[in-house]
């Protein structure tokens, strides 16, 4: 598989695309389904699924809109949970080459999902505009017609199956979080505490005044201030969020 | 608030994320806690995300905590992104017959 000017070919971007995009089908199906039973219609999940590409952020901005937050609660939950793009875009530039123009990097960085940027970062070598169009087609058209697909079945699937496919997201986030957890005790340290603090804020009756958004941004900053403080990342690891 | 003020909000904040970085930036990141902070994010943003909020995410808990181990143990074996969601579909729904 791995010819030469493999990461300049479309062909190639959109092979890897497809587990991918597969991926992206079932998991954002269970998203569709969770914006329906919220109460929004088909068109609604579509468009954010459409516009943000992104499963952590949509849902809890999902979470946010149900419990009618407020625009800077939205605002600077979107920002923490998604800062982790900032640091793939960076990393990233250090891969493109030349016919990556800046109107070429304003049109790809739409689609900078985590799956995305770990399949373009392993790739040896340079990449290509063209090799990123590939990339990205499928996964994106998948992310999207999975959400519909889901808000239209969501009303037509008996209860029991989509009662089950609201876990799918999370599923996903385990299988991203807990094998690295199992090679870094940085990264499992982080998970845990994470974890630990947003069962206390989400069970304690004392923080039940905190939403749900800026309780995951509380979590998340703190362990990860507490694990960058015990345990800093070496030169090489920076980039491989 | 109507709901295109979240979408367009939740849209712009994502995208101008990831774009202006991404057209911007050509330097590496002088702070290694920054660094550091901005690689271990991702681990805990999903984790706090997962974690109580998995046990409410097919409207029984019972159902929820059998997806969870499923998962889980899935995950630690390092078993695809897809395989790990479907087997927790499929677990919590299995699951769901019994106490459903």
């Amino acid at each position: 598989m791995r010819q030469k000017n493999a990461g300049q070919s479309f062909r190639q971007g959109l092979i890897d695309g497809v587990p991918i995009a597969l991926g992206y089908i079932s998991v954002s199906f269970g998203f569709g389904i969770l914006c329906v039973k919220g109460g929004f219609s088909a068109l609604t999940a579509v468009l954010i699924s459409l516009t943000n590409v992104t499963s952590a952020g949509q849902l809890a901005g999902l979470g946010i809109m149900l419990a009618v937050g407020t625009l800077m609660e939205i605002i600077v939950t979107e920002f923490v949970i998604n800062m982790r793009y900032a640091l793939m875009s960076i990393s990233l530039t250090q891969k493109l080459d030349s016919s990556f123009t800046t109107p070429r990097r304003m049109f790809c960085a739409f689609a900078m999902t985590d799956e995305i940027f770990a399949v373009a970062s392993s790739r040896e070598g340079k990449i290509g505009a063209k090799y990123f169009y590939g990339l990205m087609l499928l996964p994106v058209a998948g992310w999207v017609a999975g959400t519909a697909l889901g808000a239209l079945a969501g009303g037509i699937l008996p209860e029991s199956i989509t009662n089950a496919m609201g876990i799918a997201l999370y599923g996903m986030f385990l299988a991203i979080i807990l094998p690295p957890a199992t090679k870094s005790r940085a990264v499992a340290i982080c998970v845990v505490l994470a974890a630990a603090l947003s069962i206390v804020l989400n069970v304690v009756p004392l923080f039940s005044a905190i939403s749900s958004g800026f309780s995951i941004v509380i979590c998340a900053v703190i362990a990860s201030a507490f694990v960058s403080w015990r345990f800093p990342v070496a030169d090489e690891e920076g980039g491989e969020a | 608030m109507p709901v295109w003020v979240y979408i367009l909000a939740m849209a712009l904040v994502t995208y101008l994320i990831r774009m202006l970085p991404f057209t911007l930036f050509r330097k590496k990141i002088k702070s290694r806690f920054i660094r550091s902070f901005l690689y271990y994010v991702p681990y805990a943003v999903l984790s706090a995300m997962t974690i109580p909020g998995i046990f409410s995410s097919t409207g029984n808990t019972i159902t929820a905590a059998v997806g969870f181990v499923v998962a889980a143990v899935l995950a630690l074996f390092k078993r695809s992104l897809l395989t790990v969601a479907v087997a927790a579909c499929a677990a919590a729904y299995i699951a769901g017959l019994f106490v459903g």
